[in-house]
This record gives C-alpha cells, sequence and structure tokens, in this order.
C-alpha cells in the first residue's frame, strides 16, 4: 500500500494576535509559529498506520517555502518513509485549484494507492485541494473521512454529516481521501524519530521539475484572487430587557414567539 | 562561536514542548503537587518517547545524545511545569552515567537498558543525616564477609527512594583512610534486598511529585559483583558525577524561570489598572525586561557549561559557575513573578507560587550554591 500525504505548513492562529499587513491581502506572519495544518496532522497518523498494518510506504508532499522543511521533517519522525518538497517563488499566490495542479503533476508519476489529505486547512479554510486534486488525476474521492476501512481494491470510509450524522461509503482505489480531526489520536513525535527524520532527505522540486508552465501556477494560474482580508467589525447586537421579572418573561415568550422558535 | 540550535536540537525541542504541554496539565501539576506522589504513568510515556534517556548511548536503548541536548529536554519539561518537569527529568538519575563511566560492562547490560527504557528507577544515596555538603567522610558503612560486603547506617534525602528499583550508595569502605575520603566505595543495591528500607519523606516546600526518602540500611549485603569501578575510588567517582549532572539542575532552573516568566508576562499584558495593563507600567516591564536578561545569561552559562562536557572537555567551574547563577536567577525570576501576579500570585491556583517553591531545591540538591562557590574560587586560586 503506497500512500501520498498532502501536508501544508500552516501558521497557528488559533490564539495569537492577528493582524493584517501592509498589503490588506494577507495576515502579518511575523511573530507567528508555523506548524502542521491541524488536519493533516490527523491524515499523516491515519496514513502511517494503515501502512503499520498493510506494509508500503507513506509519503509526505508540501507546496511551501523551506521552512515547510519543519512540517516535513515532523512527518518523517512520526513515521513517513519519504517526503518531498514543491518550492518555486513563481507558485506564491497559488489558489487550491493552482496548489493541486502543483500537487498533481508530481503524483501522477509516484506510485500510489492512497491520497490523504487533511479536509481543509487552518489557515484560509477552502476545502478543496483534495477533491480537486481527484479531478485532476482522474480518480475517486471522498471527503470529511472519520473512518477508514480498506479491503481489497475498496475502501469503507465514513463521511461526517451535519448534525452529528455519519454516512458509509465505498470508494474504489486508488482515491483521495481529505480527514476530519478525531479520527485518531496522533502520535507524539519520538526522539527516535528525530534521529530516523535527520538521517532522510527532503527531495526538493521546482517548476522546471514538475512540467508545468508559468502560467499553470501563482496568480496565472488560479482561479480565486484575494480581493481583501480584513477583522470584521464589532457590532453590539444585545437588546436588554427591562422590567419586572414577569414583564421581561413576558417579553421574552413575545419575542421568541415572533421568531417562530415556540 | 556559535549561538543557534542547530535543526536537530530545535526539532527535539519542539517535540518535548508539544508532549509536555498536552500531558504536564495544570490539574496534575496541581494534584501531585498536593498529593506528592511521583508520576509515574508520565514518566513511562516519556520514556518510550526517548525524552528521559538523552544521553544514554543508543547500545544501551538510550537515544545517543549529548548533555546539551538533554539539558534542552529537562529545560523544557521545568518550563512546562516545575515539580512535574524536575520528577520526570530525575527518574533514572546518575546511575546510567556512573556505570558509563566506570561500570563493567555486566552492570552496564543489566542496569542500563531497563533504565534507559523507564522500566526502572534509580536513586543515587549519597547524603547522610550529619554529611551533606561535606561527604569526605561517610557513617555509612560496607565490610567485606566472604565474598560479599554488609552495609550498615543511613541516608537522608534520597531522590526517588521509596520508588526506586535500583540504588548506588556511597560507603566507606576502608575507615581508617587518610584522608577519609580515599577510603569511600560506590555499591549497587537492588530494591528489595533484605534490610534495605526506604521511607518517604513528606511536606516538602517544593517539587513534591518528584518524591524523596531516607534509607536505612541494616546488615544489607551486596555481592563483590555489586562493586562500582575500584575500591575506595567512589569519593571521586561522585565528585566527577556532579560535576556532570549538575549541569542538569542548572538546565532544570533555566525552565523554571522561564515558565514563571512567560506566566507573568501574559499576565502582565492583560492585567489592567488604573486604566492600562500593568505591562505599561515600567515597574512592571523592567521587571520583565530584567528576568528576561537573567534568564538568557543563566541559559548560556548552561549551554556553555553543557556543551563543554560534550566536548570532552568537562569543567567543574563553568558547571558550578551556571548551577550557581540559574539556581538564584530561578529564585529571583520566580519572586517578581508572584509580584507582578499582585494577590492572585499568592494562590497556588494561579501557578507562579510552585513555580518559586521548586525552584528552592536548586540551590540546594547536587551541592548548595555555596560549594559551587567553593568549586568556583579554589580554581580561580590555583589558575589566577
Ligand atoms: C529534595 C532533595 C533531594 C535530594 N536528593 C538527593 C539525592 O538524591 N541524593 C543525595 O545524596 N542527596 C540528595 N539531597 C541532599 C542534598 O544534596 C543536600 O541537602 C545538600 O548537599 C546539602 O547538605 P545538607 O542538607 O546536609 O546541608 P549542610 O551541608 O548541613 O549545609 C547547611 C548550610 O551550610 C552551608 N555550608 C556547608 N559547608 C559550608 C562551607 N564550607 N562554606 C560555606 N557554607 C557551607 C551550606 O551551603 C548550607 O547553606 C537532596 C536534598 C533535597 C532537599
Ligand atoms: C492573603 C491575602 C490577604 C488579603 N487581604 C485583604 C483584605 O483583608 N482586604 C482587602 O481589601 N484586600 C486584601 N488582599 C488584597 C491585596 O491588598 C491585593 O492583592 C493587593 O492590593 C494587590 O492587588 P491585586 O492583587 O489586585 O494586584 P494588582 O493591583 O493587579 O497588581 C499587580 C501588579 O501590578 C503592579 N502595579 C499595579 N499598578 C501599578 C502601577 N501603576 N505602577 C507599577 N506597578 C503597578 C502591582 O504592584 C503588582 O505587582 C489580600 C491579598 C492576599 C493575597
Amino acid at each position: 500500500m503506497d500512500i501520498i500525504v498532502c501536508v501544508k505548513h500552516v501558521p497557528e492562529t488559533a490564539e495569537a494576535e492577528i493582524k493584517i499587513d501592509a498589503t490588506g491581502k494577507a495576515i502579518e506572519k511575523t511573530g507567528l509559529v508555523f506548524d502542521i495544518n491541524e488536519w493533516d496532522d490527523y491524515a499523516l497518523e491515519e496514513a502511517v498506520r494503515i501502512k503499520e498494518k498493510f506494509g508500503g510506504t507513506v509519503t509526505a508532499i508540501t507546496v511551501g517555502p523551506e521552512d515547510a522543511d519543519s512540517t516535513l521533517r515532523k512527518c518523517l519522525a512520526r513515521g513517513a518513509d519519504k517526503a518531498i518538497r514543491l518550492t518555486d517563488t513563481r507558485f506564491e499566490d497559488s489558489d487550491g485549484y493552482a496548489i493541486a495542479k502543483i500537487l498533481q503533476s508530481t503524483i501522477k508519476s509516484l506510485p500510489f494507492d492512497l491520497i490523504l489529505t487533511g479536509a481543509l486547512a487552518g489557515d484560509d479554510g477552502y476545502t478543496m485541494v483534495g477533491p480537486i486534486l481527484a479531478e485532476l488525476l482522474g480518480i475517486s474521492h471522498a471527503t470529511m473521512v472519520k473512518k477508514i476501512e480498506l479491503d481489497d481494491g475498496v475502501a469503507k470510509v465514513n463521511r461526517e454529516l451535519e448534525g452529528g450524522l455519519e454516512e458509509m461509503v465505498e470508494v474504489k482505489m486508488p482515491m483521495v481521501l481529505t480527514v476530519q480531526t478525531g479520527i485518531n489520536e496522533p502520535r507524539y513525535v519520538s526522539i527516535m524519530g528525530i534521529r530516523k527524520a535527520m538521517q532522510k532527505e527532503i527531495k526538493v522540486l521546482g517548476l522546471a521539475d514538475i512540467g508545468l508552465s508559468e502560467n499553470d501556477v501563482g496568480e496565472a494560474g488560479s482561479w480565486i484572487k484575494i480581493e481583501k482580508m480584513f477583522v470584521p467589525s464589532v457590532e453590539k447586537q444585545a437588546e436588554f430587557l427591562k422590567g419586572t421579572p414577569e414583564e421581561v418573561s413576558a417579553k421574552i415568550a413575545e419575542i421568541l414567539r415572533a421568531r417562530g422558535l415556540i | 562561536m556559535h549561538f543557534e540550535l542547530n535543526e536537530e536540537q530545535k526539532e527535539i525541542k519542539r517535540a518535548i514542548k508539544e508532549f509536555c504541554e498536552k500531558e504536564f496539565t495544570p490539574e496534575l501539576a496541581l494534584e501531585l503537587d498536593e498529593k506528592e506522589e511521583f508520576p509515574m504513568e508520565l514518566y513511562k510515556k516519556a520514556a518510550k518517547l526517548g525524552f528521559t534517556s538523552m544521553r544514554i548511548p543508543q547500545e544501551y536503548d538510550g537515544q545517543g545524545y549529548g548533555l546539551l541536548e538533554d539539558c534542552i529536554v529537562v529545560e523544557e519539561m521545568c518550563r512546562v511545569d516545575p515539580g512535574l518537569g524536575a520528577a520526570v527529568s530525575l527518574g533514572n538519575l546518575m546511575i546510567p552515567d556512573v556505570l558509563l563511566k566506570h561500570g563493567n560492562e555486566e552492570q552496564k547490560k543489566k542496569y542500563i537498558p531497563p533504565l534507559a527504557r523507564g522500566d526502572t528507577i534509580s536513586a543515587a544515596a549519597f547524603s547522610e543525616p550529619e554529611h551533606g555538603s561535606d561527604i569526605t567522610r561517610m557513617d555509612t558503612t560496607a565490610v567485606k564477609s566472604g565474598n560479599e560486603w554488609v552495609i550498615n547506617g543511613s541516608k537522608e534525602f534520597i531522590t526517588n527512594a521509596p520508588v526506586a528499583d535500583i540504588f548506588i550508595v556511597l560507603c566507606q569502605t576502608d575507615p581508617n583512610a587518610t584522608p577519609s575520603h580515599r577510603g569511600q566505595s560506590i555499591f549497587l543495591v537492588e530494591k528489595g534486598t533484605p534490610g534495605l528500607e526506604a521511607t518517604k519523606l513528606k511536606r516538602k516546600m517544593g517539587i513534591k511529585p518528584c518524591i524523596t526518602g531516607s534509607l536505612a540500611l541494616s546488615d544489607v549485603k551486596a555481592p563483590e559483583t555489586s562493586l562500582v569501578g575500584e575500591l575506595n575510588k567512589g569519593f571521586y567517582y561522585a565528585l566527577e558525577l556532579f560535576d556532570e549532572t549538575r549541569i542538569a539542575v542548572a538546565a532544570q532552573a533555566v525552565g523554571m524561570s522561564q515558565g514563571a516568566f512567560e506566566r507573568a508576562f501574559q499576565y502582565a499584558k492583560t492585567r489592567k489598572q488604573f486604566g492600562a495593563p500593568i505591562i505599561k507600567f515600567q515597574g512592571i516591564s523592567f521587571k520583565l525586561a530584567d528576568m528576561a536578561i537573567k534568564i538568557e545569561a543563566a541559559r548560556m552559562l548552561t549551554y556553555k557549561a553543557a556543551w563543554l562536557f560534550d566536548q570532552g572537555r568537562l569543567d567543574p567551574m563553568a558547571t558550578s559557575m551556571a548551577k550557581a547563577f540559574a539556581g538564584r536567577v530561578a529564585m529571583e525570576v520566580t519572586d517578581e513573578a508572584i509580584q507582578i501576579y499582585g494577590g492572585y500570585g499568592y494562590l497556588a491556583d494561579y501557578h507562579v507560587e510552585r513555580f518559586h517553591r521548586c525552584a528552592k531545591i536548586t540551590e540546594i540538591y547536587e551541592g548548595t550554591t555555596e560549594m559551587q562557590k567553593l568549586t568556583i574560587i579554589n580554581r580561580l586560586m590555583k589558575t589566577m
């Protein structure tokens, strides 16, 4: 079973103070801590578990700058066998479609039975790289995957739906699955893993190596262009009800009834 | 001169940071600070990931890194929690180090791998009720009887004693030696040996999850094979050992300082008085700047001492400078952290008082600060 995991090196923004940079189209990155995208963390773990069960290889692949090596090394330390970084200044400003093209151009020449990506990336949240990649490769896919059971060329996967529902679908290999958080419990990086990872090479490829042209990547090769990034203004919409408890409760009931809630 | 961690060391720091931030929870820290219990499960988990055997060679199931990498790990553990950090970083203290230097192959093979894997816990018994800073004479004696040694005496303040599987014990083997320290030897004693009894010391000031005990030895029989290295060389082995392990104590102090500093810094940014976050007042912000300076200086001394050791150039003066300075900095920084928290700093639930209580030990164990100064001044007198 040869598995490819697409991982992204993203800033941890959940608890950081976020500022918009001078271009008005991106966030200020200085001072932010970068790490593997949370969803990809689960995808990598799932890939390593599948490998441990069925044998084979796990290749982690990322489109990103040199800094992204730390994310790839983390993948190697946790059980990936190979790592590839796709780097070129012309890849900058690529949208999900362009990223999927870059990934596809590399992956198509690699042996694989299964490709895992995160369901989304914590920084831009587009949820599209996985499905587009599957389309470009002409293979099947399933999104928001919470459970994977492999069996002779097909996989039974559980997909997470809204409202706590799950559906189980059967997907034919080769396929792309986009993994939801919580599918497993990612292991810690061990010191033994770090030692192994440091002895492995990270293969670096640029535009010239992957057979795409300048027009396929970056802003030119993208369908989406960021117009503006901003922090939504805070609006106060709370209404304070005054009066005796009886009056207040009558008003609450009135509001709820008017909105069709009771 | 090179003042940056290399990529591998950065990966190590990142890995231990992630582990501690998830596993050393504030709830566990508060619970074990109260219960005074060793975090056995946590220790084994850390050990399985290699965090407790950084400087044990790979052939003995360790990680084969140096003391500097070990210091990075110890520092990070103590940054996240000083009590759990001390406990986890001392689970296999000293025995691997002394055996690697002076043990025979049989002893190394028998004792080091299980300690490296976290399957066993070690304890090192030097201090006695009557001999702490001055261990040139031991009241604990080992007397040869046939082909075994019979040990009698008592040891005080022994880290891990109540949970340890294997002990080293410094004994007077030649009571008539002059000076007396030329008549001391180190023996390995296993848990469960008849006559060996450990009692837990309760209500310590800090590092409560790192448990400490008294050790009573009455007619404890130790086979000839339990002697470490040569007869009557124990004192020298002990001094040499401390020159190494003290560097890790300095790393504990640096970590505790850093942890308290970070908490105080965040608090100062959010706590408002007189209409402004208190960090806007120079009375507070300059404190924080001073704390940052001291911590960085302590860290540099510590890393330098560790680096010298890893280069095969162990320098007792560098070790003592690192330990004495880092210990003092830890006391000052954790004290200031409480001050910055105001009344809340005085409450356990706000954590910084625990850092302060724990920090004190770094000025005491593995040689008090005064003993470090003696080492420094003796060296200076010889060389200047
Ligand atoms: C929590 C804890 C864990 C410990 N773990 C271990 C362990 O695992 N193994 C072990 O063997 N020991 C251990 N110790 C013991 C520790 O190493 C000793 O407490 C320490 O060496 C000091 O000895 P003492 O307590 O007898 O103090 P003393 O030696 O009595 O010193 C009292 C004071 O006098 C000062 N002093 C002594 N002589 C001089 C001098 N010549 N000049 C100036 N000042 C001097 C000291 O610096 C100190 O301030 C531990 C202690 C504690 C508290
Ligand atoms: C055990 C205990 C008993 C107490 N008993 C009582 C009691 O009986 N009655 C009562 O009313 N209170 C009591 N207190 C509260 C105590 O008086 C306050 O904790 C104290 O006044 C500090 O206030 P704070 O904790 O809110 O800290 P803060 O006022 O938030 O101060 C935090 C830090 O900022 C510093 N700081 C604040 N403003 C400035 C500034 N402008 N410039 C420079 N530095 C500044 C402070 O010095 C401190 O270091 C008690 C507290 C404790 C811990």
